[in-house]
């Protein structure tokens, strides 16, 4: 490892933690929806615009703060429940029907910004009535890390649980393995996609809370590219790009990967540019071994 | 207990088809066939392909109407709306495709669709310990001993993996057993395993429909054997030969 010293410092741990928190809370139901199956392209654009709902309606329309939140969170969640919808009515490719709500969403969210306010930028959500009641749970520190990271291993250990432990779970592994068997047993294999849609969405809409708490504001371009990079710290975990395989704790793994990539290279001061290609790097060769991995369990041990 | 012992009222056939025809527009598939599948016995249905045997299957396990005739079920006729509508009536249908989960475990496998769940609330949860054990169960008394039920069913031979479909139906509760040509895609040894699936499937006291176009493997487990030929019946018998099953099928009998 290049950067050992740093990371074994107590910030520089700290630091990676903070960095991976955001992306492993959007990978871990990002994991389960590809175990099932299914892509979801458009969760950076939903992260953007629960952010941008919650900020407009707070300081643009003045409502109180937890109707905005309440709003936000039926938003995104319509956004998860019309892309599970369109998947399963019209067997389209979710990468695609996703990858068209990804650009209808950030497209609105900019728009409508620009429209209502005149600016893509809105601030001011740390001094609106009643953020003194949500700061501990969205924008605290537990000591050196961010309350994100305790969300974090949190739902991370719940989505486990959820795949591992569930029926819930079982069905998880059968949507995506082979559809038309768990179809044939009786799984409700639309209803489960439909639900992990809405999961993502809602996970999205809950980082873009974490960082609106944070920073006080929020930028109608927000999310961008966190869609692909938690695939791709699912990927790195462990699940299948073609669905059938994985898992949360994998997906965690992945994001603190990432994390550690980004911080090492910002505290060895290697230009960030590297970044990029590390990670294009580590994502084929995690493809390549899961592809290893797979035909090794159906072929024996 | 046996059915043929003397005396004994004799029961209707469980599963029986009664003049069956199944018309696809112009086409005749099924031409007035009658068959009927009884308690502890292994009925073999033998015919090339197009003879009609997939259209028999569609019609007992409820996929297909018949445009003419009946189905009965103990003796009284009944609307079998669809294969989950057949199923609950403890009529099930092991196709080609098995309907197994390859990368998933066989315990889970075996229950999937019907997991048993113990807990409360939020903590409803999977009783993988009962899963595992039962599933574990159900294939010893089917003579398959498998001692890691964890197994991804990818990893499995195609008669244990046919085993592990037979064991699912007959636990969930099936009375007949239609298996769709389950030795079709095996080698010697794997057939040899899935016929002893049939054997044990009839011994517990199933219907079992034996669908295959290889006379030999329907010697070796049936007792009765229908031969259809262009969707006619071409033959009922309760004993045959190899020679005389792959004529009738051929169409010299």
């Amino acid at each position: 490892m290049v950067a050992g010293a740093p990371f074994r410092s107590g910030a520089g741990a700290a630091a990676v933690l903070n960095a991976a928190a955001p992306l492993g809370i959007l990978a871990a139901p990002v994991a389960l929806l590809m175990i099932a199956g299914e892509f979801d392209l458009s969760i950076g654009s939903t992260l953007g615009a629960a952010g941008m709902t919650l900020l407009l309606l707070t300081q643009h329309f003045g409502w109180p703060l937890w109707a905005a939140l309440l709003c936000a969170l039926l938003i995104a969640g319509g956004i998860g429940l019309a892309n599970g919808w369109l998947v399963v009515r019209t067997r389209l490719p979710s990468f695609l029907v996703t990858l068209g709500t990804m650009y209808v969403v950030r497209g609105l969210t900019v728009a409508l910004s620009r429209l209502l306010t005149g600016r893509t930028q809105l601030s001011g959500l740390d001094t609106t009535p009643g953020f003194d009641v949500i700061r501990p749970v969205l924008a605290a520190d537990l000591g050196p890390v961010a309350v994100a990271v305790a969300w974090w291993l949190i739902l991370t250990a719940a989505a486990e649980w959820l795949l591992r432990r569930t029926r819930f779970g079982n069905w998880i592994f059968a949507a995506g393995g082979a559809p038309e068997a768990a179809r044939e047993a009786g799984v409700p294999v639309a209803r489960v996609k439909v639900t992990l849609f809405v999961a993502t969405s809602l996970a999205a809409a809950f980082v873009a809370f974490l960082q609106a708490a944070r920073f006080g504001g929020t930028d109608a371009l927000r999310g961008e590219g966190q869609e692909f990079r938690a695939i791709v710290a699912a990927v790195i975990g462990g699940t299948l790009l073609a669905g059938g395989y994985g898992s949360a704790v994998g997906a965690l793994m992945g994001a603190l990967v990432f994390g550690m990539v980004q911080q090492g290279i910002v505290i060895t001061g290697i230009d960030a540019d590297w970044f990029l290609v590390v990670l294009g790097t580590l994502l084929v060769a995690a493809v390549l071994f899961n592809d290893w991995v797979r035909r090794h369990a159906e072929a024996g041990r | 207990m046996s059915p043929g012992a003397p005396g004994a009222p004799v029961a209707p056939p469980v599963l029986a088809l009664e003049r069956a025809t199944m018309r696809f527009g112009g086409v005749v598939a099924l031409d007035d066939v009658s068959m009927e599948l009884s308690e502890g016995r292994v009925t073999c249905l033998l015919g090339e392909n197009g003879a009609g045997k997939s259209t028999v299957i569609a019609i007992l396990s409820g996929v297909l109407r018949p445009s003419a005739g009946r189905v009965l079920l103990d003796g009284a006729p009944v609307a079998l709306g669809s294969p989950r509508d057949a199923r609950a009536r403890g009529i099930a249908t092991v196709y080609q495709n098995l309907a197994l989960v390859p990368l998933m475990s066989v315990w889970r496998n075996f229950f999937l669709g019907q997991e048993p769940v113990t807990g409360r609330g939020p903590l409803r949860r999977l009783d993988a310990r009962r899963c595992r054990s039962e599933s574990r169960d159900a294939l010893s008394t089917m003579g398959i001993l498998m001692e890691d039920v964890n197994r991804p069913v990818g990893a499995l031979s195609g008669g244990e993996r046919q085993a592990i479909a037979i064991a699912r139906a007959l636990h969930f509760g099936a009375r007949v057993l239609i298996l769709d040509e389950p030795t079709a895609a095996l080698g010697v040894r794997q057939a040899e395993l899935v016929l002893q699936q049939v054997q044990h499937a009839r011994e517990r006291g199933a219907a079992v429909l034996l669908v295959t176009h290889n006379p030999a493997h329907a010697l070796r487990a049936g007792d009765d054997f229908v031969v259809l030929r262009r969707g006619r019946l071409a033959a009922r018998l309760a004993g045959a030969t190899v020679e005389q099953l792959a004529g009738l099928m051929a169409g010299e009998g």
